[in-house]
């Protein structure tokens, strides 16, 4: 077993689930997170969709819902402002700051230096996509900012997570289950190279308002932006166009070049991400409806539980997996980097 | 590779950047041979800088960056901000891989010691002249003006999956496409370029058209991200552009007749889909066309 600087190798690990509104952060709430994250109502935050994410108002029932019950709340705020838009981030710390959240997640040194400047009592967790993916670039981040977690992207082999776990200055954080950005995060212009909007910039990959589905003679044709992403057989189940999980030409043969339709799936490595001192596990889908939010927070909550209890006899088990499996991208998940054969 | 770079001695170039940039098992010189093309390139005049890994995972990766930050004849570009981390308190540039996407953000990286920087391939002409505006005096700033476009890094090898091997069984495949490997749609469109871990636009980013407004709103390096054919030949173009007022549109001809295939883009310029190409009467009505 690892010793982790850290320290954390016998603690259990925090189960930090996704709220895309209201109802889905009372579910996640009472069915077992230990953490919900959430974002503001504009593209402040990296899940910036339609219908989706708290007003002020909103934050305060949810916050106050959640701390009621001793669960936290993290606020993102991790998307890279530009100078027209800065005031709307900085008002987005500020707010954070007064709502009272447990944690901010934010990815871009100069909101991370305004927040650490201007709001000292605000824990700051770096965000997947500040796209910090060894020890030392965590470090800029503990040392300019006084982060207290990292995010790590999911792009390191178990061995690697091993290996910054153990030399970053601060604990880290792991993506257990959910969609897989192939790509690290951060640092992906795939979105807006076809559609003009990024997670960067925009706060949303493949915009929905981008996408177009169109029966023809060929079949069903899903596009981004008039470009080609997949087309279908009248009994292939179609998928959303998320523009790196479509069906392309290399060489002459069409397949999936960058990566299929599936699901990141961690939850047989629960005990080794355990000894190497992961401090939490973290859920994603705030796009998701309440519905995947419970039947995730409940398997992963019985599955952390029955970790911290007896790691050495840990198995998921058949009903967890098979319900990881109905919520999945094209009904499958991945191990995804963590796997080395996967890269 | 040194003939290469021999050519290059003989350009017009005033900076050359050297090294790997992509995939740490693409080892084709080593860091002596690195050192002495280095060496070979001041000598004839140019500004060396010693280029640093992207995405950093291994450590190995650590090591080598830290060594390669630890020399101290070159000034090195981070493309990660673990090479930023290494290089706080000398002088340093950042790569397009940095994100700098607001005046605050450059501020901060100007206390490291940040010398030079490099617009984030997504960011407008827009944001460019919002950050001309607050950006400290002594920061030099530098733009992707010709190139495919490094769009993505990924711990997976493209490449290697494309020829059905794994990344730690990649026979080095990638050498094989001096240009990369081609995407296209099932509509063969080209759209994508695999190379390695590293995706890149199909389209040639290419700015030679707002060469004066660059200039204008003071645009201190034009970077050129050259294919595996023609780089002296471009630079000459651009060259000729800077210093002989060289008719922009006949350039822009020239350079399309250099590109690798799949045609051309500045779409991020006009603050548009990357892949967009706005020709000059476009510009005021805003209508991207087809390329």
């Amino acid at each position: 077993m690892t010793v982790s600087n850290n320290q954390h190798t016998t603690n259990k690990m925090e189960l930090v689930c996704p709220a895309g509104n209201l109802p889905a952060l009372k579910i996640a709430v009472d069915n077992g997170a230990d953490a919900v994250y959430i974002g503001f109502k504009d593209d402040t935050n990296a899940r910036h969709f339609s219908g989706l994410n708290f007003n002020e108002k909103r934050s305060r029932d949810a916050i106050e819902y959640a701390h009621h019950r001793g669960t936290k709340v993290f606020l993102a705020i991790n998307t890279y402002p530009q100078a027209s838009g800065w005031d709307r981030w900085q008002r987005a710390v500020d707010l954070a700051s007064e709502l009272g959240i447990d944690a901010l997640i934010a990815a871009d040194i100069g909101v991370l230096d305004y927040a650490a400047a201007n709001k000292p009592d605000l824990r700051l967790h770096l965000s997947v996509q500040g796209s910090a993916t060894n020890p030392e670039a965590i470090r800029f981040y503990y040392e300019n900012f006084g982060i207290q977690r990292v995010v790590l992207p999911r792009v390191l082999s178990l061995k690697q997570v091993e290996q910054v776990a153990t030399s970053s200055p601060v604990p880290v954080e792991v993506f257990g289950f959910g969609s897989l950005c192939v790509m690290v995060e951060g640092r992906c212009l795939l979105s807006s190279y076809v559609t003009g909007q990024s997670p960067n910039t925009f706060g949303a990959c493949s915009p929905a308002s981008a996408v177009q589905w169109q029966d023809t003679t060929d079949g069903l044709q899903t596009r981004l932006n008039n470009v080609l992403i997949d087309q279908y057989g009248a009994n292939d189940p179609a998928a959303y166009p998320t523009l790196c999980k479509g069906r392309f030409q290399v060489s002459g043969n069409t397949y999936y070049a960058i990566e299929e339709p599936t699901s990141l799936n961690t939850i047989a490595l629960l005990p080794e991400l355990q000894a190497m001192g992961v401090v939490a596990i973290k859920l994603e889908g705030r796009q998701r409806s309440p519905a995947y939010v419970k039947q995730v927070t409940q398997v992963w909550r019985a599955a952390l539980d029955a970790c911290h209890n007896n790691a050495q006899n840990y198995q998921p088990k058949a009903e967890w997996l098979q319900t990881l499996y109905s919520v999945s991208e094209g009904r499958t998940t991945t191990l995804g980097a963590y796997h080395r054969p996967w890269q | 590779m040194f003939d290469f770079y021999n050519r290059i001695a003989d350009t017009q170039i005033d900076i050359v950047y050297l090294g790997e940039t992509v995939c740490s098992k693409r080892k084709l010189l080593r860091r002596d041979d690195w050192l002495s093309l280095a060496k070979l390139l001041q000598d004839a005049g140019k500004e060396v800088v010693l280029s640093s890994m992207t995405l950093i995972e291994a450590n190995s990766e650590l090591s080598a960056l830290i060594n390669l930050c630890r020399n101290t004849d070159f000034i090195v570009e981070a493309n990660d901000m673990a090479a930023v981390q290494q290089l706080s308190g000398q002088s340093f540039i950042t790569g397009p891989a940095i994100n700098i996407y607001n005046p605050h953000s450059l501020q901060v990286l100007a206390r490291q010691g940040l010398k030079r920087w490099v617009l984030p391939l997504e960011l407008s002409r827009q944001t460019l002249v919002d950050m001309q505006q607050e950006k400290p005096d002594n920061i030099e700033t530098e733009v992707l003006v010709y190139g495919r476009l490094p769009l993505a890094y990924s711990a997976r090898c493209f490449t290697a999956r494309a020829h059905n091997l794994s990344k730690d069984d990649c026979q080095y495949r990638c050498l094989d496409y001096p240009d990369g490997l081609i995407l296209s749609t099932q509509e063969q469109e080209k759209f994508l370029v695999l190379n390695g871990i590293q995706t890149q636009s199909a389209k040639t980013s290419n700015l030679i058209t707002e060469l004066d407004d660059l200039i204008q709103h003071n645009v201190d390096v034009l970077r050129i991200s050259p294919p595996s054919r023609h780089c002296e030949k471009i630079i000459d173009v651009f060259y000729q552009c800077l210093h002989q007022n060289y008719p922009l549109d006949q350039a822009n001809d020239e350079l399309q007749a250099l590109m690798p295939a799949g045609g051309h883009c500045n779409g991020y310029w006009h603050g548009s889909s990357g892949m967009d190409w706005y020709t000059k009467t476009q510009e005021a009505a805003c209508q991207p066309t087809p390329s």
